[in-house]
């Protein structure tokens, strides 16, 4: 642009001509000049704050329109957090010792209404009642012709169920997703897995929480989702416990008794391989408890841990070892067997050991008035400290939501004849679990060992309950018993086998023992010389009547079932038999 | 000078705008790929889970005692016991290797010769 010059010598000239100011000529192109400059950034001025409103017109609009969008859109997780640990959030499966399933998970449906939908309810109603013989067809169909907008039907349902629903065709039935428990073992281990039952139901899912047994002592474990689905690993053996189950019924039926229980325990580690109480039940189908009748009698009460008996004779075993333990005797000292009197109660034998027996001898022949000297010997806080020691006074600590209820029954006052009935097992109730962890203890070596039915990663070495020495004596006193015994019936080839039995009377609803009642007990571990399992087997009112005149006792009902129990469980736990050696073998001829 | 650096500008701003765009798109790619394979993920555990529910079915203790006594003509499958176990010194030491076979007779042809 070329520039208007301030001072335009024609016009200045000619204004000098007519004698006017030439100044002002200067001062109007000076004003004329700052008036376009004004100008220029006036217009400059208004084109920026026109672009800066469009830019905060646009910028709010961008905003506002993102804000509608969000308010208006469904609220997800932004995709990029999702990672693979979102779809394996369901309940951990349970696992064997070996790694078999237990318990696990599948996905099937849930049957639910909207009546309202519902085009025929009476045929419906029908259908449904032949699908589901649980259903009944009238109530069924005055239920989906109420004024209710959402009906439950069925929690879980099978896929063949499903289908057969969906042939209905009815547009008011439909189907919700489920994750439902399986126990593909079906009764096996029912009492050690417990059960599961659906918590809080949703259409779309429903949380499955555990009701009994390992399925509800670590309920919070199973769902934790931190663990990523990582599996619960038990100490049982799936093998050991089925061949124990099958075993244990055989026996129950053989000796007609109306229940028993097995528990068969690693001696160091305390780890339960199998444990087993008879009735039982299916965990996928949980029966409902028993409302009338006798609750012992319930197949939903686990008898090897909440059960709490007097267990007789077995508890002899704790008598002389305390006693061996404290110096009081030796196993050969002589000990006063004589049928004696203690205030008004007669402390006597189930037959005439002669005057006098040593201490082996009174464990081999179980001998109450012998164990009771000794108790007395041994004296009542010593024996009630070392039977806290072992356990025997408190719930066990296994992981079982119905362990706490297992409480030992004992006098509140400790008298001096509670100490001698003890000492042979009367006056004092404990459960089968509790035995074969204070078995252990005094076969392990002497170290106690807390029950457990969790697969143990690294050994605890318990607080020491006897000598190593004492142990090892009480693991020859107690091969005697079965060699040359009451416990007989009870040799294994192959397995010494080494234990105590136990008889004792039930008591009586009305006060007193029943004569013809008893509950048999053979409190067994193997091999006796260096032993790795205790097995605890309790037949609740056995009754051999293959003789003339019934009979009871345990040597005769529950040690032949442990027998055979071990025979039957000792190989499939590994355990090699010691073989004699013979010159000429199968193996060798067969080679030939 | 000036017009050049705000073309250069200009040209720069094109160019992550287009860079942008493509790797919005390749991101939004990624996570459906990583959705569907979640999917995928999700439908196998399940395929796992029943297959192994019914692997555990099919092995249950009572049905292989059933099968094994429904086949015992064939397969002679007998429970473990203490009998089936054996000492080492009572398997018989291995005999001596014989050695190659260094002049070999042929018989099978010999025989059939008149």
């Amino acid at each position: 642009m070329i520039r208007k010059p301030l001072r335009p010598l024609a016009r200045i000239f000619s204004a000098r001509s007519l004698g006017e100011d030439s100044n002002l000529i200067e001062h109007a192109n000076r004003r004329e000049r700052v008036e376009i400059e004004y100008e220029r950034i006036l217009r400059k001025t208004q084109r920026r704050l026109i672009m800066m409103g469009g830019i905060f017109i646009i910028s709010f609009g961008i905003v506002g329109m993102r804000m509608t969008a969000l308010a208006v859109s469904e609220p997800s997780e932004p995709k990029a957090r999702a990672t693979a640990s979102h779809v394996l959030a369901s309940r951990a499966d349970i696992i064997d010792r070996n790694k078999r399933i237990l318990a696990t998970n599948i996905e099937t449906h849930s049957l639910y209404a909207h009546p309202q939908q519902v085009i025929d309810p009476a045929a419906t109603a029908r259908q449904l009642s032949k699908i589901f013989p649980d259903i009944n067809a009238i109530e069924m169909e005055a239920r989906l012709s109420g004024a209710n907008k959402f009906l439950w039907l069925k929690s879980a349902i099978s896929p063949e169920e499903k289908q057969a629903v969906h042939d209905i065709g009815d547009p008011g039935l439909l189907f919700g997703a489920r994750e439902m428990r399986l126990y593909p073992n079906g009764q096996l281990a029912g009492h050690i897995l417990g059960g599961t039952t659906f918590g809080e139901q949703g259409v779309h899912s429903a949380e499955v929480l555990g009701v009994a047994g390992v399925e509800k002592a670590f309920d919070d474990f199973l769902r934790d989702p931190k663990l990523n689905g990582k599996p619960l690993q038990l100490s049982i053996d799936l093998s050991v416990q089925s061949a124990l189950e099958r075993v244990l019924y055989g026996g129950m039926r053989l000796m007609n008794a109306k229940a028993a229980s097995a528990v068969l325990m690693e001696v160091h580690t305390g780890e339960i391989l199998a444990l087993s109480s008879l009735p039982d039940f299916d965990p996928n189908n949980r029966p409902h408890m028993l409302t009338e009748g006798d609750q012992a009698d319930d197949p939903l009460f686990n008898r090897a841990v909440q059960g709490v008996y007097e267990l007789g004779s077995v508890f002899k075993t704790f008598a002389v070892a305390q006693a061996m333990e404290l110096g009081l005797v030796a196993a050969d000292t002589m000990i006063d067997t004589k049928r004696f009197r203690w205030g008004k109660y007669s402390i006597k034998d189930f037959k005439n050991y002669g005057p006098e027996l040593t201490v082996e001898k009174v464990l081999v022949k179980s001998s109450n008035v012998g164990t009771a000297r000794l108790s007395q010997m041994i004296g009542d806080e010593n024996q009630k400290t070392f039977l806290n020691k072992l356990g025997l006074l408190a719930a066990t600590s296994i992981e079982l939501v119905e362990g706490p209820t297992g409480k030992p029954q004992y006098p509140s006052n400790w008298s001096e004849i509670s100490t001698m009935t003890i000492s042979y097992g009367h006056g004092i109730s404990t459960s089968p679990v509790h035995l074969a962890a204070a078995y252990s203890a005094i076969v392990n070596g002497g170290t106690l060992v807390k029950p457990t039915v969790v697969k143990q990663t690294v050994p605890h070495i318990g607080e020491r309950i006897i000598s190593q020495k004492v142990s090892m004596r009480m693991r020859s006193i107690l091969r005697h018993v079965v060699t040359e015994g009451t416990a007989s019936y009870g040799e294994v080839p192959g397995y010494s086998v080494a234990g105590k039995t136990g008889t004792a009377d039930k008591p009586s609803i009305h006060g007193g023992y029943q004569k013809d009642k008893v509950l048999a007990t053979f409190a067994s571990f193997f091999p006796s010389n260096d032993p790795k399992y205790v097995l605890i087997l309790t037949l609740d009112e056995p009754e051999d009547r293959t003789q003339s005149k019934p009979r009871r006792t345990a040597g005769w009902t529950a040690v032949p079932v442990a027998a055979e129990m071990i025979r039957r469980v000792a190989p499939l736990l590994g355990l090699a038999p010691e073989i004699e050696i013979s010159p000429q073998n199968g193996l060798t001829l067969a080679n030939n | 000078m000036k017009n050049l650096f705000l073309g250069c500008l200009v040209v720069t701003v094109m160019g992550l705008a287009f860079w942008a765009y493509t790797e919005n798109y390749a991101t939004k790619n990624a996570l459906d790929e990583i959705a569907q394979l979640n999917e995928d993920i999700v439908l196998a555990h399940s395929r796992l889970r029943v297959l192994n529910a019914e692997w555990a079915y099919l092995n249950r203790p009572d049905r292989l005692l059933q099968l094994v006594n429904a086949n015992f003509d064939d397969l002679r499958l007998l429970q473990l016991t203490s009998d089936h176990f054996a000492r080492l010194e009572q398997i018989p030491y291995p005999g001596p290797d014989l050695g190659p076979i260094t002049e070999p007779i042929e018989v099978m042809n010999r025989a059939k010769s008149p």
